[in-house]
């Protein structure tokens, strides 16, 4: 019982209409103009990302001159950055504070950015906007600048975060002379910087678990801390895992707190990959030794950027 | 001139799924028609497919004559108003209906005057400077249509314009929409899941079902003479009860064989139409309306059924009562002052003259 | 809920229980206030002392004796001085010219690529957002050494030019990402409602897409501010000159000079280079809270 055909009004053809032809010349025309569109992004991350990856690690096979490869003992020839690096101490050093300043630092900014968004989450919602703007300073002054400050703030002679430690009892520390307290200071540093980032990033995901889970978790009788651990944790876990990988990136990439604060010193025992390559590669000029030793930031990058791209997919199919 | 017509019509999504498998449709100049049928049939994407926002994989879309098929929506001369009204939310209601005739590059004074009658149409006049988002539903519903009017359009389409709305207010702008109709007199696709919006707005509703279409037609005759079961059992509500019976000879006339013994004489206008199907065994299609309490006068054409409910629900003008026959459920449309009580024995009669009678093997009516 | 008798007997243990919850409600909002107190105290100390510094002169900063958290003579010298620098206003004046370029040409692309990514399905578009999103992973530390190089080979080392043309490296991947996103987040029955209406690709964009995700585009080019204010790695590497260094490492190189620093104006340096992107986050602050949080919960 379908439609009477004798209603039919006649078919003209619109005018031009080769019907495949018509199709495929739409679907090409937008797909042109789609392409058009992402040019300019694919000439940015082709010929300013992709092509100098590439380059970086033709570079790093030059030696000193870049008239050819650079010769090596025991690794295959054009390797010979790799095995100076591997037999130098001062590398190892540089590779070895690198993990110790990205891992605590990481850890100590995710407990306190985790504290701190608490802390903010459970006072009036009133105060929370002024109270957050406060929290975030650290983060919106960009870090060579603010690290200048912190710079002024460990001067040896001067130093006025001695002053206070007199002032309550403590005796005073050598912020940027001795070893471990310069480590300890770039730290501190980074932590000051970055922890606001972690709150800001846990408070949004604090504030959208559904309230009604706490209220059920309270109905069901769980404390508060059952509460933060059955509820807040698992609700947040994917958000913490991201944040936590992308910080774990940029920190062990840092560069501008190292060189503004310490500029390696003392005796070399604060670089980071970051500051050792610009060392190597730009004041020594090294070229090809300073991108060998920025490429070795490269595996533990890649293994962070692996997770993190799964962690945010595996959210995206979550919100669907 | 704005016939639609849609020739074997067919839309296979990528990953095989086959929405639409062959559909022919011829809607006439000024004409409303109602694409109904049950969620996932393939209405929107018909609808869609009219719009151009979809390409059809096979057949041919006509508008006004014009074969459409390849020509981008906003050369076909349609207007569309969607079931979320997608209404720009950074433009005021004035702008938002004066989109169209804007990229058009109508002259400013004649979107002015569009705007504004079609404002007055829709009784909108005092809204014309406020955001969408200022705006209650069934307000932006009117916008929404109001983008459609101010385009003069060949065709609207609608996509369950309404579904978003409470039912006090859907009652209402269905009231609105077939009068706006009335005004402007075009030719209007109209896709709802809701068979009241149907019957209500259509001059010819059609029934879809697995992408194919049942039945065509007016919505009286689909009330009256459904084709198959499927558009018996969809349009009307409560649905048509279909009881499993035998059709028997029983000299000169004949008789349906239900369970427990019922026995149901056919009355005798339609011996001749049923009497190819004598002994075989048919499903009794009544519609609970016609399966009532004892009272009607003319009992010409009755037959009398005694039943146990089961279930009572009172609905303040009627009574629903339900039953089981056999494992079958079946419903009666009872006066609310009939006493009926669960499990005491109710005499009804079925109204003979409005069965329907199915093929259990074709599901096609008799 | 079966026993009445139980859940009567219950009762005076709910309301003693309420009792004790407004209490340690009381005593976690105390907690929570002293926690944030000292955090900011922490926190805001940096800036706070760098202030304090500049508005003190040289001689009360070398007195060794008395508290340094006290300025007893302020001056506005240090900031005088330093804007009456011709050097410090071509720092400021190359990082305003560096920032506005980069800025503009960051948009223009992301939003552009945005849009393509984002409403019209075609080959590739998947792998190029996923690219999109691993290449806003690369850090710029990783990459400045062949940069270097490139940037040579053009004769741009030592010209703000050459800044120009790699600092979109740092800023286009996120903010594409972070369009994406948003453009994302518009129904689909929009767009169709435009073409419906009689609009073209770039009308779409234009007229329906940008007004409507324009608070993300504010958040993206905050974003695409600060970092390119705020970028160091790559000044430090190409620049050599004071001519043509931006606030960033002009403040850190050339201010800080000899063994005699001159504390009170590097520090009023830093705070006049640190000024833009903190007026910037007063005013918008919503935006550029948006456009931090984005890059996770968004994507
Ligand atoms: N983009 C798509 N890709 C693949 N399959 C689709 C797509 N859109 C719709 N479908 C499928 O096509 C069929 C018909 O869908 P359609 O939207 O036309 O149904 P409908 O009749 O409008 O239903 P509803 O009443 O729920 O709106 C469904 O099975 C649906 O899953
Ligand atoms: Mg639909």
């Amino acid at each position: 019982m379908a439609a009477d055909a004798s209603m039919a009004p006649p078919m003209t053809p619109a005018p031009g209409s080769g019907r495949a032809s018509t199709l495929q010349r739409l679907a090409r025309r937008r797909s042109s103009i789609a392409v058009l569109m992402t040019t300019p992004l694919l000439v940015v991350l082709l010929g300013l990302v992709a092509y100098p990856a590439g380059y970086g690690i033709y570079l790093s096979t030059l030696n000193r001159r870049m008239t050819g490869f650079m010769e090596a003992e025991w690794l295959p020839n054009g390797l010979g950055n790799f095995e100076i690096l591997f037999e130098s101490e001062t590398f190892w050093a540089v590779a070895l504070q690198s993990c110790i300043f990205a891992i605590t630092a990481v850890i100590l900014k995710a407990l306190i950015g985790f504290w701190l968004a608490h802390m903010l989450n459970d006072i009036p919602a009133k105060g929370q906007r002024k109270w957050r703007g406060m929290l975030l300073i650290p983060w919106v002054i960009p870090p060579a600048l603010s690290t200048l400050g912190w710079w002024w703030m460990f001067d040896p002679s001067y130093s006025s975060i001695n002053w206070l430690f007199q002032v309550v009892g403590i005796a005073e520390v050598p912020w940027l002379g001795e070893k471990w307290w310069a480590r300890l200071s770039i730290i501190i540093v980074n932590v000051w910087y970055g922890a606001p980032f972690f709150m800001i990033m846990y408070l949004a995901a604090l504030k959208s678990v559904p309230e009604q889970l706490y209220e059920a978790a309270a109905i069901d009788g769980a404390s508060s801390w059952q509460r933060l651990r059955y509820v807040t944790l698992p609700m947040m876990a994917n958000i913490i895992s991201i944040t936590v990988l992308f910080s774990l990136i940029v920190t062990f990439s840092n560069y501008d707190i190292v060189r503004v604060l310490t500029n390696g010193g003392p005796r070399d025992l604060t670089h980071v990959f970051a500051s050792y390559a610009f060392q190597v590669g730009i004041l020594s000029g090294n070229i090809p030794r300073g991108a060998a030793v920025s490429l070795f930031m490269f595996p533990i990058l890649a293994i962070c950027a692996f997770f993190v791209l799964r962690g945010v997919t595996r959210r995206n199919k979550e919100q669907m | 001139m704005a016939q639609v017509s849609l020739r074997k019509i067919v839309k296979a999504y990528e990953g095989g799924v086959q929405a639409v498998k062959g559909i022919d449709l011829e809607i006439a100049d000024h004409e409303f028609v109602v694409l109904v049928g049950p969620s996932g049939c393939g209405k929107s994407t018909t609808l869609r497919m009219i719009a151009g926002l979809e390409e059809i994989t096979s057949g041919d879309i006509a508008i006004g004559g014009t074969l459409v098929n390849d020509i981008p929506p906003r050369d076909r001369d349609i207007a569309m108003v969607f079931q979320n009204y997608a209404l720009y939310p950074h433009m005021s209601v004035y702008d938002n209906m004066a989109f169209g005739l804007m990229l058009r590059k109508f002259p400013k004074a004649e979107i002015d005057r569009r705007v504004k009658e079609a404002a007055r149409i829709l009784d909108i006049t005092p809204l014309l400077e406020r955001k969408p988002k200022a705006l209650s539903g069934g307000q932006r519903q009117r916008v929404a249509m109001g983008r459609a009017i101010v385009r003069d359009p060949k065709v609207f389409l609608f996509d369950e314009p309404l579904s978003n709305l409470d039912a006090k207010l859907r009652v209402q702008m269905r009231t609105e929409i077939k009068k706006v109709h009335q005004t402007v007199n075009t030719t209007t696709v109209y896709v709802t899941h809701d068979q009241v919006e149907a019957m209500t707005l259509a001059d010819r509703v059609v029934v879809m079902n697995h992408g194919i279409i049942e039945q065509v037609g007016p919505p009286q005759e689909l009330y009256h003479h459904p084709a198959t079961k499927f558009v018996a059992g969809f349009i009307g509500s409560p649905s048509m009860n279909f009881i499993p019976a035998r059709l028997e000879q029983a000299s000169g006339a004949l008789r349906l064989h239900l369970p427990h013994d019922i026995v149901l004489n056919v009355p005798a206008a339609r011996t001749a139409l049923y009497q190819p199907h004598a002994g075989k065994d048919v499903l009794f299609g009544i519609r609970p309306e016609h399966l009532t309490d004892d009272k009607a006068t003319d009992k010409a054409n009755t037959a009398p059924i005694t039943l146990k409910p089961d279930v009572i629900e009172p609905m303040g003008m009627e009574t629903l009562v339900h039953f089981k026959l056999n494992g079958t459920e079946v419903s009666a449309r009872l006066d609310p002052a009939t006493p009926a009580a669960v499990g005491a024995p109710l005499s009804l009669i079925a109204h003979m003259d409005q069965m329907h009678l199915i093929d259990p093997t074709t599901d096609k009516v008799l | 809920m079966s026993a009445t008798p139980t859940s009567r007997r219950d009762l005076p243990g709910i309301y003693s229980k309420a009792g004790s919850l407004r209490a340690e409600r009381r005593w976690a909002l105390i907690w929570a206030y002293i926690s944030l107190i000292i955090s900011a105290a922490i926190l805001l100390m940096p800036p706070v002392y760098m202030l304090i510094t500049s508005f003190k002169t040289s001689r009360e900063i070398a007195d060794q004796n008395g508290n340094p958290w006290i300025v007893r003579d302020p001056t506005l010298g240090n900031y005088w001085a330093l804007i009456a620098d011709p050097m410090f206003q071509g720092f400021f004046f190359n990082s305003v010219i560096i920032t506005l370029v980069v800025v503009v040409l960051t948009m223009v692309i992301s939003i552009l690529a945005a849009f393509a990514l984002s409403r019209m399905r075609f080959w590739g578009s998947q792998v190029l957002a996923t690219g999109v999103f691993l290449t806003y992973l690369v850090p710029d530390t990783l990459l400045f050494i062949p940069l270097y190089q490139i940037v040579g080979g053009l004769g741009l080392l030592n010209s703000i030019w050459g800044l120009i043309l790699v600092y979109p490296t740092l800023t286009v991947p996120f903010c594409t990402w972070i369009m994406i996103g948003y453009f994302a987040s518009i129904p689909k029955e929009l767009d169709e409602a435009a073409l419906i209406d009689g609009a073209t690709w770039p009308q779409m964009l234009m007229k329906i897409f940008i007004p409507v995700a324009l608070p993300g585009i504010i958040a993206a080019t905050i974003f695409a501010f600060t970092v390119s204010w705020a970028a160091f790695v790559y000044p430090t590497a190409f620049i050599t000159t004071p001519d043509q260094m931006p606030l960033t490492i002009g403040v850190v190189s050339q201010l800080v000079r000899g063994d005699t620093f001159a504390w009170g104006q590097i520090m009023a340096g830093a705070l006049l280079a640190a000024l833009p992107p903190v007026i910037v986050y007063a005013f918008l602050m919503d935006y550029y809270i948006a456009g931090l949080t984005a890059g996770a919960t968004k994507g």
